[in-house]
């Protein structure tokens, strides 16, 4: 039997995560990019750019906003986090892994045979909440979990991770407009907006601006923050828990933050590091 | 003269009391919903019905939310529609990570009729037998119906139920228990086997009895359940009578016909015939002039079994 159709879930030690201070995150979030660049690495493949530009806000929601508990993965009132741009789990995996999901070590075995963790998200995976791989599925996803929440009376928070390139993804309007239609307060989207997509700028690639006009315009609260700013992050996402209506929050962010020549490098979207790049990455993430 | 009901219909009164039965039904839809039959589902149980307007992608992968989160979300809207505009919500969003959504589609196949070939959905078995994780179910009347979409809600994993949209005949016996997963002998015979699934199962019983006539005898067996398909009743079929002829209203690749080929030709390599839509579109008309002039008549059927006689005859003289 492979470890994906393993029955009992790989779980950590850890009970339930313990709400970091804002420079305890920054702390996090060096070794979840070290994770990343050292995960991808050792596939020899994924995605670390994207990775490296979520992985804060990421970082804010699993150690300081979100309820869940590691050892209870399927918990019914655990706030959903959902990786719609799943070429970016290795952000997730190194965030379920340092959280107790699973064991950090599994995270080697990142895209090899018969491992848990597969190179697009998939819901066998303990804390994986969607499988995912294909872009703009994840809003809608969010929201049928989130009219589920509502029905059942959960006061749980649904979180949608997407890229910005993400949003050239018709299904992403057609989700936008369904949210607001059905009044959903409990469903965050987050829109990664590195800049960058898998072949170039996403403003060459396809035109997303004026992008907050066109949430509002489909009627939906707004945020801007500095992806990287933790502080900020950890404000705005507390602030949005309490807001009415569905809520985007369009996190300014660099490509391969954290890594020099990764950084707003398209060559990053899908490659990984050799192992000379490696070591100077994790340097890099260390002396940051 | 044969009493007839609407498949349809009969899926919207069913749904209406399993919502009754079980808290966890929710339905999804896109716009359509009268012409599928959810409306009333909707009237009776407003705050579990949700409208996701004319946008499919959407409208799948929100039922895939719902499924995640313990409900059991049908979905409907036309079979073109279901499956051609939200192929990847399907593949990716409900089968791989095997979620237990229901899509119930109406208004499939070539009778449809006068929408034409856009609105005609002769690839949707192909489609979604082409899914690992779905069971794939084509009821041939109104009876089978309400049971195979009591089935889905009592059964857990993704499902596909193909509807029509006109009124059919009745068929099946009053004591006719639909299995998932298993063919129901209607008929027996020796000479040759007829597998038919929907509305082509009602043209091979009128088949069977017009070569009764002429002595030849067939079974017929109805194959609702095109994917996971009843291995064992073709092969026992194969072997008992040595010809087969199967009868879909489908293009003849990735549907009945091809799964059962398959089926044959890896165990009991026996003469076969397959009556389908003739590869290529079809026109607008009305659904019995278009099952006329695309072959999927009891007569073309009739026709398909004499020709595999015949070479089942020629086999076994051979030298």
């Amino acid at each position: 039997m492979s470890a994906l159709e393993s029955s009992s879930p790989h779980v950590g030690k850890q009970a339930r995560v313990s709400p970091l201070s804002v420079d305890e995150l920054r702390d996090k979030s060096k070794v979840l990019r070290q994770h990343i660049v050292t995960m991808t690495s050792a596939a020899n493949s994924g995605h670390p750019g994207g990775s490296l530009s979520a992985i804060d806000v990421m970082a804010a929601l699993y150690f300081r906003v979100m309820r869940h508990d590691p050892l209870n993965p399927r918990w019914e009132d655990r706030d959903r986090f959902i990786l719609s741009k799943g070429h970016c789990c290795p952000a997730l995996y190194a965030v379920l892994a340092e959280a107790g999901y699973f064991p950090v070590e599994e995270l080697m075995t990142f895209r090899k045979i018969d491992s848990l963790l597969q190179g697009h998200a998939h819901i066998r995976t303990p804390g994986v909440e969607m499988s995912s791989g294909s872009l703009g599925q994840g809003l809608s996803f969010g929201i049928g979990v989130a009219l589920a929440a509502r029905l059942n009376g959960g006061t749980h928070k649904i979180y949608v991770m997407m890229g910005d390139g993400e949003c050239d993804e018709g299904e992403v309007w057609e989700a936008a407009m369904a949210a607001a239609h059905h009044k959903l307060g409990n469903i965050v989207a987050i829109v990664d907006r590195n800049g960058i997509q898998n072949d170039r700028p996403t403003d060459l690639a396809m035109e997303l601006e004026p992008l907050a006009d066109k949430w509002r315009s489909f009627r939906w609260n707004v945020e801007h923050v500095d992806g990287h700013d933790m502080e900020a992050v950890v404000k705005t996402l507390e602030r949005v828990r309490s807001m009415a209506g569905p809520t985007v929050v369009i996190a300014k962010t660099v490509k391969g933050k954290g890594v020099s020549f990764m950084e707003n490098n398209p060559a990053f979207h899908g490659k990984a590091a050799n192992a000379e790049e490696l070591e100077i990455a994790l340097k890099e993430i260390s002396q940051a | 003269m044969t009493a007839t009901a609407s498949t349809r219909e009969r899926y919207g009164e069913v749904l209406v009391q399993l919502g009754e039965e079980n808290p966890d039904i929710v339905v999804v839809g896109g716009d359509l919903n009268i012409s599928v039959c959810t409306a009333p589902f909707g009237k009776k149980y407003p705050d579990r019905f949700f409208d996701m307007g004319a946008a499919e992608q959407n409208m799948v992968a929100v039922a895939a939310g719902l499924a995640s989160s313990g409900k059991i979300p049908f979905v409907s809207t036309f079979a073109v529609f279901a499956t051609g505009r939200a192929f990847d919500q399907l593949r990716v969003g409900v089968s791989q990570p095997n979620l237990n959504v229901k899509v119930v589609a109406t208004h499939a196949g070539l009778v449809t009729g006068e929408d034409g070939i856009s609105a005609q959905s002769i690839e949707d078995l192909s489609l979604m037998c082409a899914l690992p994780s779905f069971s794939v179910v084509v009821p041939a009347d109104a009876l089978e119906t309400e049971q195979a979409v009591r089935t889905a809600a009592q059964t857990t994993g993704p499902m596909y139920i193909r509807l029509c949209r006109p009124v059919t005949e009745l068929i099946l016996p009053e004591d006719y228990k639909f299995q998932l997963g298993k063919a129901a002998v209607l008929r027996e015979g020796k000479d040759a086997t007829i597998i038919a699934c929907g509305i082509m199962t009602s043209a091979a019983l009128k088949a069977a009895e017009f070569l009764a006539a002429a002595g030849v005898q067939c079974r017929v067996l109805n194959m609702a359940t095109v994917r996971p398909v009843d291995s064992e009743a073709i092969i026992r079929a194969a072997n008992e009578t040595g010809a087969i002829v199967t009868a879909e209203e489908h293009l003849p690749h990735g549907g009945l016909g091809s799964t059962v080929s398959t089926v044959v030709v890896q165990n009991c390599p026996v003469p076969m015939s397959l009556v389908a839509i003739p590869d290529g579109y079809a026109q607008s008309g009305k659904p019995d002039q278009l099952l006329e002039r695309y072959h999927l008549t009891a007569a073309d059927i009739e026709k398909s079994v004499r020709d595999v006689v015949r070479r089942k005859g020629a086999a076994a003289t051979r030298p």
